[in-house]
């Protein structure tokens, strides 16, 4: 085992039965999850389960039900994994997510193209459009001077007269200079015009928080876009996500502000074999449950629904149950998903990196409170990024963005076990 | 950072191609100095032997950058930035309506002329008796067009109905000239259920699909890079089209008109820009606006073609837009105009122009500058028109008027249903459920919801 080194070796080794039936493999869970849906699913592997699976589960995958119980239904999953690895499970990043997203919208349809800072001949700013001029060629990836009032108008206009502009923010807070023409041309104009104009355009880019960015590179605009009627806002979070929600968001007639993230554009996901074919699509409007539980309701967007999972393996340390929500969208926000969720958890954090005051939290508490107030059995604990503008200096910018230990705290909170209100760390 | 938009090769467009990045092709002796006109020698040329001394290159006069050769000078001269001589103007008929010797104004047939001539009565007409009504309290507001009529008839005269137009909001006249009729005006501000808009929108924001005619959106010039990029949509599509786009010497200043006019040069796009100059944003007089000669100096500054032209001069627009629109769809470029003209009328109903500027100023351009009166002559004295036939129209257009405007008056408003649809594609499942509730509620409370609101 000490000559391992990659995560794929692990991998392999962790799936692939062998006659020496190495038991220390277990270790394995304490590396970065393999799976981020069913990542709390290894912490419950203890090596003699390990060893029963190993006797049940032949090289077809298949399980059986002797007298394992509730321990056997939850680790079914690990049994899938070992079938779809034999097939190659697909693991892509959300980069290529995206990228491939793009590239196979383009490809269907004549009318989509990109339009953006630094997107053709450096090939985006962050990668996601790589390759796109050299395929589709510089009329259908076009670069832009520095002007984002003046690229957004001009998407506008060219989705007025029946393209498919996808506009690129290098990152939304650039969004703030072109503001004016996502608002007032595009997300409103079906309404303005009575149906005469509608405005099949996409803007994306990162929203939020990167790493050590700054005050004007960090926020997030998810509030902000949220609030607009005419506005679909979308929020991915995995790479299955990505895929679908910008597939989505591409071929639906209304504008879509389609918010990203920097730092999970690195990060890989497995995908289906569904989420890969060139068809695929997301419905838009419908959140996703990452994680059932019956305790507690944690619902979280973009990067923070990783953060939320984590801090759902640790409240099941401790005996709380979390259920996490992956948002997926902003507008339309799935209210009947969490309203179905906190019915049934009767507890309710949300999780944004967000300002706090007028966010998407504030939404979802009041939401809640409008339909399910009867079912609450606490206050809904609200977390968000602090109310400062984004420091700069490491240890400061960690303390102005929710944590793992955040959340946890205030689950904890929310099931009324005693916990400081604030970090002491 | 000098990547090419087209990869079509036409002369200016090379010139910004990434050869760039590569050095001149001649070096002088082993160093391939880029930037400067100093001579170099490599060490390996250096020699004491005056026989051996490298021959004498000849010294740079001139810098290969992109965009073409730019010359040095040893002095140091400023260009001015105000205008010692202005740009010229172009005009074909004057003030007597006669036309001027020597003018390549188009010829225009008699159908034509008496069109233009009619539609540049109807909107005065109709601007007269829509802002009457305002007045009256029958219309909550209006905008006229008063001393503009040539801009808006003309140039919609030299376009052809699949070009695309983006208003501001003082070109109802080429709605107009497109087709669009009285009542349909009268419908849009009064709101009513016939209404394009479906009363959605204030007064004076036309809309037409079918007559390729986007809707006035209030925000000032956010039309400019919209037309821009309809035009780009036009180019991609290979469509035998422009787009054209009016704005004011107000909506000039804006960022939207810089990266409009820059984006369309580098772009190459199909778009006319046309300019009002009327001398006032409001109560800004241009002198508080700008300091250059005008806007169609900046069209130089973006590489688009210009003219200046007389905005009370019905001919030179039509031969003017004629050509622009020419140039545009054959050369695939974006074309400057801006006409000279005045806003005789005030602002908007909401303004009171006696307040800022002299009443004297207001009536010699309303009066003799004024751009009816000179169509009017000129095609009187080609025979085409007379008097009576001037009473005939404007009494038969009035006659209209104020039965469109009865007739709006009477017609329902738009129904409830019309507040929740268009928001998106397909309306989602909270203005649905919200739309039941408001029907719920004024079923019950019957008497707190107006009357002429169709349930």
């Amino acid at each position: 085992m000490g000559h391992h080194t990659n995560l794929l070796s692990y991998r392999r080794r962790l799936f692939q039965p062998s006659p020496a039936g190495d038991r220390k493999l277990i270790s394995i869970y304490h590396s970065r999850p393999l799976f981020s849906v069913n990542s709390n699913l290894f912490c419950l592997i203890d090596e003699s389960m390990w060893g029963i699976i190993r006797q049940n589960v032949g090289v077809t995958g298949g399980l059986s039900s002797q007298g394992l119980g509730n321990h056997m239904m939850r680790l079914r999953p690990v049994a899938s994994a070992m079938r779809s690895y034999s097939s190659a499970t697909k693991e892509m990043t959300v980069r290529d997510a995206l990228n491939s997203a793009l590239d196979e919208e383009m490809a269907a349809d004549p009318n989509v193209f990109v339009m953006g800072e630094e997107v053709g001949e450096y090939q985006g700013a962050y990668k996601i459009t790589k390759g796109l001029l050299d395929k589709y060629g510089p009329e259908r990836v076009v670069d832009t001077p520095i002007t984002e009032a003046g690229f957004a108008g001009i998407g506008v206009g060219a989705a007025y007269h029946g393209l498919r502009p996808v506009i690129e923010f290098m990152t939304f807070n650039f969004s703030m200079q072109a503001i004016d023409h996502v608002i007032n041309s595009a997300a409103k104009s079906n309404y303005m015009s009575a149906g005469q104009i509608n405005v099949p355009i996409v803007f994306r880019g990162p929203n939020g928080p990167a790493a050590g960015v700054g005050a004007q590179h960090s926020q997030c605009y998810g509030a902000w876009y949220g609030s607009v009627p005419g506005l679909k806002v979308l929020v991915p979070y995995s790479s299955e996500d990505a895929r679908g929600l910008l597939k989505a968001a591409i071929r639906d007639p209304d504008p879509v502000v389609f918010l990203e993230n920097e730092l999970l554009y690195g990060e890989s996901f497995p995908v289906s074999a569904e989420a890969l074919d060139s068809s695929f699509c997301l419905p838009i409007g419908k959140a996703k449950i990452e994680r059932e539980g019956k305790d507690i309701t944690i619902t979280a967007f973009s990067k923070m629904v990783g953060y939320a999972l984590k801090a759902a393996e640790i409240l099941e340390k401790d005996g709380i149950n979390a259920e996490v929500i992956n948002l997926r969208s902003i507008r339309p926000l799935d209210r009947a998903t969490i309203n179905a969720s906190v019915r049934k958890t009767n507890r309710l954090v949300t999780v944004e990196e967000g300002f706090p005051q007028h966010g998407i939290g504030a939404e979802i508490c009041a939401s809640v409170v409008e339909d399910s107030f009867g079912y609450l059995d606490a206050p809904v604990e609200r977390i968000a990024g602090a109310d400062v503008p984004t420091p700069y200096a490491a240890n400061l910018e960690r303390m102005a963005f929710p944590q793992i230990e955040d959340i946890v705290r205030a689950a904890k909170r929310a099931c009324y076990r005693s916990v400081p209100m604030s970090a002491t760390a | 950072m000098f990547g090419s938009i087209n990869h079509t090769s036409s002369v200016t467009n090379s010139l910004f191609s990434r050869q760039f990045l590569h050095p001149p092709l001649q070096d002088h002796a082993g160093i391939k100095p880029f930037f400067g006109g100093r001579r170099s020698h490599t060490a390996t040329s250096f020699s004491n032997d005056v026989d051996q001394l490298p021959t004498e290159a000849p010294l740079q006069q001139e810098l290969n950058f992109p965009g073409g050769k730019v010359k040095f000078m040893p002095k140091r001269i400023f260009t001015s930035g105000s205008n010692e001589e202005r740009t010229n103007c172009y005009r074909v008929l004057n003030e007597n309506g006669e036309l001027i010797v020597d003018s390549d104004s188009l010829k225009i047939s008699k159908e034509l002329g008496v069109k233009m001539y009619k539609d540049m009565v109807t909107l005065q007409v109709m601007d007269t008796i829509f802002y009457e009504a305002q007045r009256q309290g029958r219309v909550s507001f209006y905008l006229t067009t008063i001393g503009e009529e040539a801009i808006n008839i003309a140039s919609a005269a030299a376009l052809d109905n699949n070009d695309f137009v983006f208003p501001q909001y003082r070109e109802p006249g080429v709605l107009l000239w497109r087709g669009f009729t009285l009542q349909e005006f009268a419908n849009q501000l009064f709101g009513n259920k016939y209404d394009y808009g479906k009363g959605r929108q204030m007064p004076i924001h036309y809309g037409s699909k079918k007559h390729n005619y986007v809707t006035v959106s209030s925000t000032v010039a956010t039309q400019i890079p919209q037309a821009v990029g309809a035009a780009y949509s036009m180019k991609m599509q290979k469509q035998d089209s422009c787009t054209i786009t009016y704005f004011g010497d107000g909506g000039s200043s804006t960022g939207d008109f810089h990266a409009g006019l820059n984006f369309s040069a580098v772009m190459e796009v199909p778009v006319i820009f046309f300019c009002r100059n009327n001398g006032w944003a409001i109560s800004t007089p241009i002198s508080d606006q700008f300091r250059s000669d005008g806007i169609v100096v900046r069209g130089k500054a973006y590489g688009v073609p210009s003219i200046r032209v007389d905005g009370n001069d019905a001919l030179a627009i039509y031969s003017a837009v004629y050509e622009a629109r020419k140039m545009a769809i054959e050369k695939q470029t974006p074309v400057l105009i801006e006409a000279l003209t005045y806003r005789a009328g005030h602002h908007s109903t909401s303004d009171d122009s006696t307040k800022y500027r002299p009443v004297d100023e207001i009536e010699w351009w309303r009066d003799d500058q004024n751009p009816v009166k000179w169509f009017k002559t000129w095609i009187e004295n080609k025979g085409w028109w007379s008097d009576q036939a001037e009473s005939e129209q404007r009494s038969s257009v009035r006659k209209q008027l104020s039965q469109a405007i009865q007739a709006a008056e009477r017609v329902e408003k738009p129904p409830v249903a019309d507040m929740f649809n268009d928001v998106y594609d397909v309306p989602p499942k909270n203005l649905n459920e919200q739309e039941v509730i408001l029907r719920e509620n004024i079923k019950k409370h019957a008497q707190e919801y107006p009357s002429n609101v169709a349930v």
